[in-house]
């Protein structure tokens, strides 16, 4: 028996249904968590979402730079467990931290951008994957290539396949533009936002 | 490589719990304070708890503590309740209205906080004991007193 519950809530429900007063204080004090986690330097990873033509973006960052992009498809929270887990614990979202990458996106994403001048933190990527996601903004604006011709920029001619899966890898797409890398035949191949998206971005910088 | 949960769904899952505990053992402004030294100071260990551990039972100690020194800061004592009737406290509980959590803020400091842990933030005694000190069942005694008292002081707490 128990007589407290006209009183409180009970404990086999810790999670109390939030007002609007308490969801408003909780929204100021984490704005203000934000600010004081980076003065600290304790903001290891701060992500935020945008919406785009190619659907809702997550977008993290290290201190050093931009370090994902992530379509919807990918699972925005199977890859913040992801860096989580490779990059560090210390993940929180803070939208302000992001504000100069969501203004180049939306630069871009209404055709008055061409390229991305931002920090980058390639710190996901190794080896030839990195080597290839590299060379992928020297691709200018509207133009394609074949995986093949990649292949050879890099120096690696036979590593077709290779540079596929660099591509479908590639833990910054839309700013370093694997989009803009096609099949031999001309047809568009995978694509890690998935083909519609590859589209859209193709005939976004065609039309501009 | 850990496999820990990204710090911000610690702060979604007990961001709550913690401020209304955080209500409990302090007035309003301080209560905002208490919290955000909460979770800067959680945020700086987080990645050294051991994943095993009760994340909210260890928020609430390190609340516990940040409202200890932002009382000691302030140099009196932990329940002003002259002053707190004067302001608004913001506390938006459903089904509860702020005189109830004035009378929790009355009550003798081990009681206030049993009451707190338990009934606001949903911690087990066993876990509350070992905030407090002492045994599991003395927990429960100044959870169960706390709440024989709000009955007895709190007008229309009583069984209906």
């Amino acid at each position: 028996m128990n007589d407290h519950e006209d009183l409180f809530t009970t404990p086999t429900t810790p999670t109390t249904p939030t007002s609007a007063a308490d969801a408003a204080a909780l929204a100021r004090l984490h704005t203000r968590l934000e600010q004081a986690a980076h003065d600290e330097g304790l903001l290891d990873v701060a992500y935020r979402t945008v919406d785009s033509p190619v659907g809702p973006l997550l977008l993290a960052a290290t201190p050093r730079g931009l370090v994902r992009v992530a379509y919807e498809v990918e699972g925005h929270d199977r890859v913040l467990d992801a860096l989580a887990s490779r990059l560090s614990p210390r993940v929180l979202r803070a939208p302000r931290q992001l504000d100069p990458v969501a203004r180049e996106l939306e630069e871009y994403f209404a055709g008055r951008r061409r390229s991305f001048d931002l920090p980058l933190d390639l710190s996901l990527s190794t080896g030839f994957r990195l080597l290839v996601q590299r060379q992928l903004p020297s691709i200018g604006y509207a133009q394609t290539r074949s995986y093949r011709q990649v292949a050879e920029l890099v120096g690696n001619p036979k590593a077709v396949r290779a540079v596929g899966t660099a591509c479908a890898t590639n833990p910054l797409p839309v700013v370093l533009p694997c989009h803009r890398v096609l099949r031999s035949d001309g047809t568009p191949g995978g694509y890690v936002g998935g083909a519609a998206a590859k589209a859209t971005l193709l005939s976004l910088e065609a039309a501009a | 490589m850990s496999n820990k949960q990204p710090f911000e769904k610690v702060v979604q899952a007990h961001g709550g719990a913690v401020l209304r505990v955080c209500r409990v053992l302090l007035a309003s402004q301080d209560a905002d304070d208490a919290w955000s030294e909460t979770f800067l100071s959680a945020l700086r260990a987080y990645p050294g708890l051991p994943e095993t551990a009760n994340v909210e039972a260890w928020l609430v100690t390190i609340a516990r503590r940040k409202a200890i020194d932002v009382l000691r800061a302030r140099q009196r004592e932990p329940v002003p309740v002259e002053q707190l009737a004067e302001r608004p406290t913001g506390l938006g509980i459903p089904g509860a209205d702020d005189g109830l959590w004035q009378a929790v803020r009355g009550l003798p400091d081990k009681q206030r906080q049993a009451v707190a842990y338990h009934y606001v933030a949903g911690l087990p005694y066993a876990e509350i004991a070992q905030i407090l000190g002492g045994t599991t069942d003395a927990a429960r005694r100044a959870a169960a007193d706390g709440i024989a008292n709000l009955r007895k002081n709190y007008p229309g707490g009583g069984p209906s």
